[in-house]
């Protein structure tokens, strides 16, 4: 419909033209009256009227099949140039003894968590390499979770009393709780450290939140107070000399995902892998994600200029092209093979229905 | 003193010319019954003449004469108005919502559910109370009226209405209303009677007569009341009309009373000076009140269906909320306690508590039925209320429809059910005032078997003009032949004019109707129009007539227009010609027209008329005497009138003038000379409407004479039930051997436009029913002079006999009338039936009181049955409550919209039964006005406000819930969809601010632009092509069919949204520097990708874009980005999820703008697709038309487009081209015998 603007345009202009000599008499007619005003009461705006007839319909069809597939052949050869390499390693790095009982495992805190894995790149890597961290069957878009948080907390901290919405992590021992809240409360806290051969791997934990993040919404001058303090099992211990706005695993964890599947961002690598390193991982695998059958992988992603490795867009971008050219095509089929004379009256309703004159 | 004797004289005049009444004893036997029920339960009203003060208390005390049409006062209005609101299914559950939102339940705020409910019942609310108040300043104008009321010592005081109480005195002078109920007890005349008009009670315009009783004609002075007392006994308050029961005590005597003496409220004293009344019944109890009918709210059928969308809707609603809530509650039992990091174990919030899985259901499930409140949104019953707003403006504001001469435009007076004026398939309609502007026109007569006056009637020149090309076909075949000599003169006459019409013009189906209107026959406009007088013919007019064959006759005939009537003549200050008064406005067209041709009518006193006369020997003016020996009056029964005068000479004269048949049956055999011409020109007279009236006279013997007097005397001295008789049988005896003169015709001036306006109306499929207070045979003149009526319909009469009626006034056993109503139907049936198949057109005419058994619910079916078979039916003598009951049953049996058309009080009823009530308004008395729910200044307004307005309306209306339907189910689906993905724990997707402002800004507008300003034709195609208004009543756009339809697109485009948005940014980088979308970017973009859907479908649908549809819809997705950018820039613990969302986030991923182009496409496309193949293969009309006006055929394809607009029409019977195709299938049927 969009796409017959050219045919539109005739018929808006004739519109336009009858509209504007009745209007001129009407105007004569009726003094300085705004013209606009009346056409509005008399309902003769000027308009125009836009018909699918069988060109416009093929022609739109045809074009917006022909924009569609390169637009997906672009985005496709985008999401195929980022190399992604997932390593699950929740069940790996629970030692054979406690496989069958994980949650004991991970609840041990005696138990050291030590765990070490082996990634071969696939292929060349280009820096900066983005660290994800990938939990699945999470449920971080519950409503109770998505609700126990405090903004206010976040940006003013104890100078902000009321943490009523961050229940059931309110507050501990009478005092209040920063950052309060079931979210900062479960915190993730596995750490993963790279090596390369014998050389480690530089992480670059900064910048990986929002910048508007840091600046606005945690304070810079909000310390953890009363986290964690061990009697309660949950997440990772914030370093209370540290301000939140210089948290930047809590900033990103409290930007909940909007699926139980979701990654977050540890971190970056800022040297290039070639293809057919041997990239070494030393996981901490502290973060309790047994009790609920949650998988943890580790993801290493470069980035196109569309983001991630995604072929679903490209995908549908070209399904749907295709679909609109073969589409275009069966209308054609169909009106060579079946026309409609356009316009033609003897499809009005008296006529077919035999109603004689 | 002057003034007196003029008094005196009048009391004469008027008296003594009802030979018949003012004799007529009181017929006890009848009255006996009745005199026994008083003091029973239903009589026991006790009145108290001229002591009002005995009112004031117990237990005679009786409401004052305020009467009140308001629904509320200042008390109840809040309690009542509220309770009218909450009535409605949709109120009642979003106040629900509003309730539950209060505790903590709701996902959103409690204000963001109740403000739109303040809002929208508020604003229901003051329009109740605005229109309630306009209710209000009405009565107070009715009630501050002012009467005289006798005070004491025969002194009368001003008084307003509404202090009468019962038992008061009142005097009422000439064209005054009767404040209420009244007993009349005398008037100016010595007779005590008085003329009353009661056109607001039946709509019948002739004046009906009320006589006192005899005891209380000493009453006619104000000093006479110093010490009159009496004491009434009557029926309690009723709403009959016709009946009244009751007697008075006075001067030791008792006196029955019938309905003769009682004046009603809400009719009108007319050729009287005064009366005296005492007032019987007051304000409420008077019977006109009680026969009003609360005026009910409508609702149109659309918004009926809508109700039933909403229950689907709801159900569908219940239904996700229910697995929403048994998923959370299976959810919770099987695996929340494993969800450390939600901790629900610890003081949950009792919704989602794992340990009571059963409590957590249900609070679940409340919260989901608000969560998903988007399905069924308050919004929608806002948007539809303004847009039906603004479209009732558009429609009072239209040029096209405002009458200049009375200044008045269309009024919608309740938007409500502007919509069901495209859906209208009955239109009930009253005559007088509506059809008719109530007066007479002298437009043609047969004398001595010649006609003058026209001798083509509009019919045969648009049927000549249209048969022009088969003229000349046939015109070889007729050449020659004597016996069609006529119509080949007709031939010739039309090719000759339309020849002429073809150059000037160039085409002449266009110009049909304004051309017929042009040319009416008898042309006026050349001399200043005399009122009542429409007649030209260069052979009578100017005194023309004298130079004729036949002068004597001619001056009878003239002599009886000027002398057999019940006139008088009333001065006209500045004219030399005299106006008249009389019982009938016939008798005043035929006086008026006399007076033309020479034979004025100049004064009257007991018993002598005087005559101006032309003598047409001199040509000179003449006075004449002529001495009122009898007079016949006419009455229904007899259906003439006859005077018996005697000349200056001697000679006795009887002039007679009536009904065809009833004068075709006294003719003497030598009387007959003209009968077969005067027969033919009846006909003539009758196809057009006209009225007909036969003269006739003779001349009578003194000696003959003599001998009859005696014998009318004594029949008229006598007393008892067989006067009545007698008097007839005496009248039969003189009445015979006339000599017949020739006949006369008046037109009931038709409004104008109206003509046409049925024709379309007509074609457009709508059926049209008269309905009318007056007699059978004004009521059939309507019908013929409006098309309605057809002399080849077979006509079917439904009528009661004789006896029947006296049965059914006495409310005696009814089987067996109504087995003859029965039989009546069934017979009529049965021809019916046989005739459709046969193609023959057929019309009903029902009389009142044969209306009245066959409503009766017993045999109501058959009667609806029959009556929706034919072709047009005719309904009169019926009462204001019949007219209301006859709406109602029709609406009723037939399920139809029907649509009630009138202009007087009599109408209400009808009005507020029907599904739309139009009153005409410009004319006198606004009670139909206020009543209706459109008013009209002109019948032929109806045509656009139906055929344009209402297919428009009803289109956009249709359109607009469908699309309003569609966008908020495909947004709250997507709500469903992600609680699947967050364990239906009711999370909403969105922002609270986003999803206030969905229905808000960002979706309303357009839908808004869509139900104000779609056309899916223009104005002008929708009069060319009367078919389109069929999608109206055939409800296409409005089916379930559509629904459904709509419903399964939405499901189709919130899959869409969702699944590609989630799928596309999760859980993958979202831009180049890796992060990752949230929970918040999610919701933004998913959101956008809804704003861009519902406005690129409504962008869909329109098929009109103004520049105002592309402001609206281009613009909500404009603002969709600008109030992304500045929430934004609000602080972050305001903005929350969405700061700096749209300039830091998505805004910068190319991603995000890729993925709401390709979820456009993929959401329109599936509609795309289904209209493509639907306007391919099975286009609609207005589709058709589009693509015509859009290829522009229509211009280079004339002949096509003008042959379209023809077979557009649907096929009738009933309108003026029916008749016109009716006389050339006609013509040609007779060309064809000829030819043979």
């Amino acid at each position: 419909m969009e796409g017959d603007g050219e045919s539109v345009s005739s018929s808006a202009s004739t519109a336009l033209v009858a509209a504007d000599v009745d209007a001129r008499s009407i105007l004569v007619l009726r003094g300085g009256r705004s013209k606009a005003m009346y056409q509005f009461t008399q309902q003769s705006l000027p308009a125009c009227k836009p018909v699918l007839t069988p060109t416009s319909v093929i022609s739109t069809l045809f074009l917006m099949g022909i924009f569609c597939i390169p637009i997906g052949l672009l985005s496709l050869h985008a999401s195929l140039s980022v190399v992604e390499i997932v390593e699950r390693y929740d069940s790996e790095c629970v030692p054979h003894q406690f496989r069958l009982n994980k949650v004991a495992y991970i609840k041990d805190s005696l138990i050291p968590k030590n765990c070490s894995r082996y990634l071969k790149v696939p292929k060349y890597m280009k820096a900066p390499i983005y660290i994800y961290y990938q939990l699945d069957n999470y449920y971080q878009n519950h409503r109770r979770y998505v609700k126990s948080r405090s903004d206010k907390q976040l940006r003013y901290g104890l100078q902000y009393n009321d943490t009523s919405s961050c229940i059931p992590e309110e507050s501990n021992d009478g005092l209040p709780i920063v950052p309060c809240g079931l979210i900062s409360w479960s915190l993730f806290n596995d750490t993963y450290s790279f090596f390369r051969g014998t050389d480690e791997l530089r992480i670059n934990r900064k910048n990986i939140a929002w910048k508007s993040d840091r600046d606005h919404k945690f304070g810079k001058h909000v310390f953890p107070f009363n986290f964690q303090n061990g009697t309660l099992i949950g997440g990772a211990m914030l370093d209370p000399n540290v301000p939140l706005s210089d948290q930047e695993d809590l900033i990103v964890w409290m930007r909940t995902a909007a699926l139980p599947s979701f990654r977050k961002l540890y971190g970056k690598i800022e040297e290039d892998l070639e293809a057919n390193d041997v990239i070494s991982i030393y996981f901490l695998n502290n973060y309790n994600t047994y009790s609920f059958g949650g998988r943890k992988k580790l993801v290493l992603s470069t980035a196109s200029w569309l983001g991630g490795r995604n072929n679903f867009l490209g995908m549908a971008y070209i399904a749907i092209g295709s679909c609109l050219i073969v589409l275009a095509l069966v209308f054609i089929l169909l009106h060579v093979k079946n026309p409609r004379p356009y316009g033609d009256a003897m499809y009005v309703s008296w006529n077919w229905k035999g109603i004689p004159n | 003193m002057v003034k007196a004797s003029g008094k005196r004289k009048q009391r004469i005049k008027w008296s003594k010319l009802y030979t018949f009444s003012c004799l007529n004893p009181r017929t006890t036997d009848n009255d006996a019954p009745n005199q026994q029920l008083l003091g029973q339960p239903g009589f026991s009203r006790v009145v108290f003449c001229n002591q009002p003060e005995l009112h004031k208390i117990k237990p005679q005390k009786y409401p004052s004469n305020y009467v009140s049409t308001t629904k509320y006062n200042f008390m109840t209005f809040l309690p009542r108005a509220l309770f009218e609101q909450f009535r409605r299914v949709a109120n009642l559950y979003f106040l629900l919502g509003a309730a539950l939102s209060i505790p903590k339940l709701a996902p959103f705020s409690p204000a963001s559910m109740i403000t739109p409910l303040v809002f929208v019942v508020g604003i229901s609310m003051l329009k109740e109370a605005i229109e309630d108040w306009s209710r209000f300043l009405q009565d107070m104008d009715v009630n501050s009226r002012k009467v005289k009321v006798h005070s004491r010592n025969g002194s009368f005081v001003e008084k307003t209405w509404k202090e009468l109480s019962v038992g008061d005195v009142v005097k009422v002078n000439k064209n005054e209303n009767f404040p209420s109920d009244l007993l009349l007890l005398s008037s100016s005349y010595e007779d005590g009677v008085c003329y009353v008009e009661t056109m607001n009670l039946d709509g019948e315009t002739n004046l009906k007569l009320k006589r006192s009783l005899e005891a209380t004609l000493s009453l006619d002075d104000d000093v006479e009341y110093t010490k009159f007392q009496a004491t009434i006994h009557c029926e309690d308050p009723n709403p009959n009309l016709y009946s009244f029961v009751g007697n008075l005590e006075f001067n030791n005597g008792t006196y029955p009373l019938s309905p003769t003496q009682i004046l009603l409220r809400d009719s009108k004293l007319r050729n009287t000076e005064y009366v005296y009344g005492v007032v019987i019944f007051s304000g409420p109890d008077a019977k006109a009140v009680r026969n009003s009918t609360r005026s009910p709210s409508k609702r149109s059928r659309v918004e009926r269906r809508l109700d039933y969308l909403i229950y689907v809707l709801f159900l569908l609603l219940v239904m996700i909320s229910v697995v929403n809530s048994i998923g959370s509650a299976l959810v919770l039992k099987s695996e929340a306690a494993m969800w450390w990091y939600l901790r629900l174990q610890e003081n949950a919030d009792s919704p989602l508590n794992p340990s009571k899985p059963v409590t957590s259901f249900f609070l679940q499930f409340v919260r989901s039925l608000i969560l998903y409140g988007y399905l069924i949104p308050i919004s929608l019953y806002v948007s539809i209320e303004v847009v039906k707003v603004l479209q009732a403006m558009l429609i009072n504001k239209d040029m096209r429809m405002y009458d200049e001469l009375s200044g008045k435009a269309v009024e919608a007076r309740t938007s409500n059910i502007n919509e069901e004026l495209g859906q209208v398939e009955m239109i009930l309609s009253d005559k007088t005032g509506t059809l008719t502007c109530n007066q007479m026109e002298f437009r043609k007569c047969s004398i001595e078997g010649i006609s003058y006056g026209g001798e083509i009637n509009e019919v045969d020149l648009a049927a000549s003009r249209r048969m022009n090309v088969d003229v000349e076909r046939y015109r070889i075949s007729i050449d020659g032949s004597d016996s069609t000599g006529e119509s080949i003169e007709m031939f010739e006459y039309s090719v000759a004019e339309a020849d002429a019409k073809q150059a000037v013009l160039g085409c002449d189906h266009a110009i049909e109707n304004s051309d017929i209107e042009h040319r009416r026959i008898p042309a006026s406009g050349k001399e200043p129009n005399i009122k009542g007088f429409n007649f030209r013919d260069d052979r009578l007019m100017d005194k023309m007539w004298i130079h004729g064959s036949n002068v004597h006759d001619m001056i009878m005939f003239f002599r009886v227009m000027a002398l057999c009537h019940t006139g008088i003549p009333v001065e006209d200050g500045n004219s030399k010609r005299l106006k008249y008064e009389a019982e009938s406005p016939e008798e005043v067209t035929f006086l008026i027209a006399a007076q033309e041709f020479g034979f004025k009518f100049c004064q009257r006193t007991q018993s002598v008329m005087f005559l101006q006369e032309l003598e047409p020997s001199s040509g000179i003016e003449v006075k004449r005497e002529y001495k009122l020996l009898n007079l016949l009056e006419f009455n229904s029964a007899r259906k003439r009138m006859s005077v018996i005068v005697s000349n200056e000479a001697g000679e006795i004269f009887l002039f007679c003038k009536g009904a065809d048949n009833i004068i075709f049956d006294r003719l003497a055999d030598n009387g007959r000379i003209y009968q077969q011409a005067t027969t033919a020109h009846l006909s003539n007279y009758a196809e057009d409407g006209l009225r007909t009236m036969l003269f006739a006279y003779k001349k009578i013997e003194v000696v003959e004479y003599e001998s009859w007097n005696t014998l009318f005397t004594k029949a008229k001295a006598t007393v008892g039930t067989e006067r009545e008789e007698l008097l007839e049988h005496a009248s039969e005896m003189i009445e015979k051997y006339l000599f017949l003169l020739g006949a006369v015709a008046v037109e009931d001036k038709l409004q104008k436009g109206v003509p046409e306006c049925i024709d379309k109306l007509a074609q457009a499929g709508l059926k049209i029913w008269l309905l009318t207070g007056d007699k059978r045979e004004t009521a059939m003149n309507i019908g013929f002079a409006c098309s309605l009526l057809r002399h080849d319909m077979k006509q079917f009469h439904l009528v009661l006999s004789k006896e029947a009626e006296s049965i059914v006034c006495l409310c005696l056993a009814f089987q067996a009338v109504e087995e003859d109503i029965l039989s009546q139907i069934r017979n009529s049936y049965q021809e019916i039936v046989k005739g459709n198949k046969k193609d023959v057109p057929s019309a009903l005419i029902v009389d009142g009181k044969a209306m009245e058994v066959a409503l009766r619910s017993e045999i109501s079916n058959q009667f609806l049955q029959l009556a929706v078979m034919c072709d047009s039916v005719i309904c009169c003598r019926v009462s204001p409550k019949q007219k209301a009951l006859i709406a109602r049953l029709v609406k009723e049996y037939t399920g139809k919209t029907t649509l009630a058309i009138g202009d007087g009080a009599n109408d209400v009823g009808m009005i507020q039964e029907a599904d739309i009530g139009v009153g005409i308004s410009g004319m006198e008395g606004m009670q139909a006005v206020m009543a209706s729910d459109f008013s009209l200044p002109q019948f032929y307004f109806l045509e656009r406000l139906l055929i344009v307005h209402g297919h428009w309306c009803y289109k956009r209306i249709s359109k607009m819930i469908l699309y309003f339907m569609y966008k908020n189910v495909a947004f709250g689906l997507t709500l469903f969809y992600n609680e699947i993905y967050s364990n239906f724990s009711g999370d909403d997707l969105y922002d609270d601010w986003y999803m206030v402002l969905f229905n808000v800004l960002l979706t309303s507008l357009p839908v808004i632009a869509l139900g104000v300003l779609e056309q899916d034709v223009s104005a002008d195609v929708c009069l060319q092509f009367p078919a389109l208004y069929q999608q109206g009543q055939r409800n296409i756009c409005f089916s379930w069919k559509r629904i459904f339809g709509w419903i399964l697109n939405a499901t189709l485009s919130s899959v869409a949204i969702f699944t590609v948005t989630i799928y596309i940014f999760s859980p993958a980088a979202l831009r180049q520097d890796g992060k990752v979308a949230d929970l918040a970017h999610i919701g933004t973009i998913m959101y956008t990708c809804v704003i861009w859907t519902v406005n690129c479908q409504i962008a869909l649908i329109v098929t009109h874009f103004t520049w105002i549809t592309h402001v609206l819809i281009w613009g909500s997705i404009l603002c969709w980005y600008i109030f992304l950018v500045l929430y934004g820039m609000l602080p972050p613990e305001h903005s929350q999820g969405g700061f700096h969302i749209l300039i830091e986030a998505i805004g910068t991923a190319p991603m995000y703008w890729i993925v709401t182009f390709l979820v456009v496409v993929v959401t329109l496309l599936p509609y795309f697709i289904f209209s493509i193949i639907q306007r391919s293969f099975y286009p609609m009309d207005d589709q058709v038309i589009q693509e015509i006006k859009y290829g522009r055929t229509d211009v280079s394809n004339k002949p096509m487009w003008l042959r379209e607009q023809q077979n557009s029409r649907k096929r009738t019977q009933i309108g003026f081209s029916a008749r016109v195709d009716a006389k050339i299938r006609h013509l040609k049927e007779r060309l064809r015998r000829t030819k043979k």
